[in-house]
């Protein structure tokens, strides 16, 4: 066990957060909204160019090129959280996308891609679950058909982020329906401008709509855009959600919002504070049991991976926890402000949290559900055996 | 940058399981249990003979000079074992008067460590020789062994008594760590209720893949299976915090007082979850004394009031930080 970093190391955090207060008047604002706002791509193209962002990602591609080193990157997250600097261009394209792209790819695709997905300028969406194939997803239906060097995509998806803003889509289509359902799926990448795409905005519990529905009608797209195989698009999707499980339950970020619910709970609101009140105080001090627990588990996991071991149940049990976790923190930021909490206008402290209460119950759902989760710990963590599948009528 | 304990620790940590699972078994447990004190002297002579008493001494009083992390290990395993132990004491006497501490003390340790109460339950072996106890609110105090009328608890896997201290008992060795000392013992505790609720777990998970009902074993239903993933998502981050708090402890991090404090409130919180949810998924016979689930039952139990409830640790990690006006 040993926590603190050797000179080399504490160097280059030192350095890095000197980069990066020293550049903070290039970064965007709140103000600078909009997806592709110049802002933003320049701020990108900045934090590429000095190794804060797409680190590993090989030069030849548009990303910085150097070694993997997993401590190195966290501790680069870390100086965006300690300095409050905006954050580099995350999302489904390049968090997901690139490294699946990576991995199973051709040249050509790789040429095609990377370079402007990782600089903002090419802007992915996921088309994966449908209202019919959830937690099962394999059961998907989107199909389609082979005409000469095209497919025809026929369906619908849902739970689609970003949607409205994608140039692209990387999708889950069944193209061999006799097949067993895991061995008929491809994984193909067309343009959302291709005739027959419509995106539907659906409005969730939050008021906004963070997701969108597809639906495909007669989508013509070439073969070319197929990563991997035909017929291998399950294998191909399981590298990426991989990636998906990992941006869930940030213990960093869990730290972040404890930290906000203490401030708040410091505040004179009306002549009283709540953190006076013991039985909030008391319900402050659990959560930062966990807190703490999450995160000293979160150094366990990472230790693993710089050792190229498997974290076992540590490692599996951070979605459920890390997830459920924030809602709770949320939930007592709402409990803190009593009355004032159920408001909901734009510039009221409580929407922030009444909006990430209601969000992070939906990351609760999404990414894999909380029995989902927990069907993984006891199966691949515990040993236990699968539900027997029903027999067939 | 390293979270994980190193090849002597995982050495310490195995050594120690394998000897407590030969010398402690459910037989042991039993008849101890049941006033057969001669077994846990048996079993505390082979734990001296094993080094577990002198692990925090330095190597130059005898012992092997080890540090906070290898204690909650040890700790650990004892609470997996639902052994009775000297160990607990004998890491507090090393930290607190090392010149007192050796082999031949048999050391009581107070539950009202930190509170100011006259007659105190007392977790120590029939034999006892020195007691430690706190004195005001910051000093800690050892005397010889008072005396004291045991006491009848839910865990007798461990003796209690309670113990009447006269005020001007004159005190072999005193300190003024008593704060450190506080969150130490509360740590300890900690790792024992881990291990007790781990051992839980385990047996859980064995009897849920081998109890069979409708034509299946009973942890191919979701039902039991989610019992039994709950109890290990909300373990497995708890080992993480009581090692980081042995850890911050050892290198005097300045959070070191709150972990501790609040991870015996966290284990608290979680060992009675695990306790009774591990008897749930034994069903009926997990409620008998044949399987004797309960010992490590009540230990959870004992340990999640014994020197204070799970709020007054959460209160103390408040008062930590300055959250209590």
């Amino acid at each position: 066990m040993k926590l603190d970093l050797t000179p080399d190391y504490a160097a280059f955090r030192d350095e890095i957060i000197g980069l990066l207060t020293r550049n903070a008047h290039l970064a965007p604002g709140a103000k600078d909204a909009g997806m592709k706002h110049p802002k933003r791509l320049s701020w990108q193209k900045f934090l590429i160019e000095n190794g804060l962002t797409a680190r590993t990602i090989p030069k030849a591609y548009g990303g910085y090129g150097a070694e993997p080193d997993l401590l190195k990157s966290r501790l680069i997250a870390e100086a965006f959280a300690t300095t409050g600097v905006a954050r580099p261009l995350s999302g489904q394209g390049i968090a997901m996308f690139v490294p699946t792209l990576l991995q199973l790819g051709t040249e050509a695709q790789k040429q095609a891609y990377i370079r402007p997905t990782l600089h903002g300028e090419m802007v992915w969406c996921q088309g994966y679950s449908e209202p019919d194939a959830g937690s099962d997803l394999a059961a998907l239906r989107t199909r389609a058909e082979e005409d000469g060097d095209d497919y025809i995509i026929n369906g619908q998806k849902i739970w689609t982020s970003t949607a409205k803003q994608a140039d692209m889509m990387f999708c889950l289509v069944r193209t061999h329906p006799n097949a067993p359902k895991h061995e008929g799926i491809t994984y193909i990448t067309f343009p959302m401008s291709t005739p027959g795409i419509e995106v539907r905005p659906l409005v969730d519990m939050t008021g906004a709509a963070n997701f969108n529905e597809v639906f495909f009608t007669d989508v013509r797209v070439p073969k070319s855009g197929v990563i991997g195989e035909p017929g291998q698009g399950w294998m191909v999707a399981n590298a990426t959600l991989t990636h998906e499980r990992g941006m869930l339950g940030d213990p960093n970020a869990t730290k972040a919002r404890f930290l906000e619910l203490v401030e708040l709970m410091k505040r004179d609101v009306g002549g009283a504070r709540a953190i006076d009140n013991p039985l909030l105080r008391d319900r402050l001090m659990a959560l930062q049991a966990e807190v703490f627990a999450m995160q000293a588990n979160g150094l366990r996991v990472m230790t693993s991976s710089l050792n190229g071991e498997s974290a076992g149940l540590a490692g599996l049990v951070i979605k459920l926890i890390g997830c459920e976790l924030n809602h709770q923190i949320a939930g007592l930021a709402i409990d803190a402000l009593g009355e004032q909490g159920i408001l909901y206008g734009a510039d009221d402290t409580a929407r922030d949290w009444q909006w990430r209460s209601m969000y992070d119950l939906g990351l609760i759902i999404g990414g894999g559900t909380a029995q989902i989760q927990k069907n993984i710990i006891a199966e691949r963590g515990l040993g236990l055996p699968r539900e027997p599948k029903p027999a067939k009528a | 940058m390293e979270f994980a304990l190193n090849a002597e620790q995982k050495l310490l940590q195995e050594s120690l399981k394998g000897f407590l699972a030969a010398e402690w078994t459910l037989d042991d447990v039993k008849a101890f249990a049941a006033g057969e004190a001669a077994r846990g002297d048996k079993l505390e002579s082979g734990l001296d003979a094993f080094g577990l008493n002198g692990l925090l001494l330095p190597e130059s009083a005898g012992g092997l000079g080890l540090g906070l992390l290898d204690a909650v290990i040890a700790q650990e395993q004892i609470g997996f074992a639902v052994a009775p132990s000297n160990f607990m004491a004998a890491a507090l006497f090393a930290i607190a008067a090392p010149v007192l501490a050796n082999s031949r003390v048999r050391a009581g340790v107070s539950s009202a460590l930190g509170q100011k109460a006259d007659a105190q339950f007392v977790i120590a072996p029939p034999e006892a020789t020195h007691l430690l106890y706190t004195h005001g609110s910051s000093a800690l105090r050892i005397i010889a062994w008072p005396g004291g009328d045991p006491l009848h608890t839910i865990d007798r896997t461990r003796t209690v008594f309670n113990v009447a201290v006269r005020g001007d008992a004159k005190p072999l060795a005193s300190s003024d760590q008593a704060s450190r000392i506080l969150a130490i013992a509360h740590l300890l505790t900690a790792a024992d209720t881990l291990g007790a609720a781990q051992a839980m777990l385990d047996k859980a998970v064995a009897y849920a893949a081998d109890r069979k009902q409708f034509g299946r074993v009973i942890g191919s239903f979701q039902a039991v299976k989610h019992m039994c993933a709950e109890m290990a998502a909300k373990l497995e981050p708890a080992r993480a915090l009581v090692w980081h708090a042995a850890y911050a402890l050892d290198t005097n991090d300045p959070e070191a007082l709150i972990m501790a404090h609040l991870a015996k409130a966290h284990l608290s919180e979680i060992g009675t979850f695990i306790a009774r949810t591990s008897t749930e998924v034994y069903g009926g016979m997990g409620f008998t004394d044949l399987v004797g689930l309960h010992y490590w039952y009540k230990r959870i139990g004992a340990n999640r009031q014994l020197f204070g409830s799970p709020a007054a640790a959460r209160e103390t990690a408040a008062r930590l930080q300055g959250l209590v006006a």
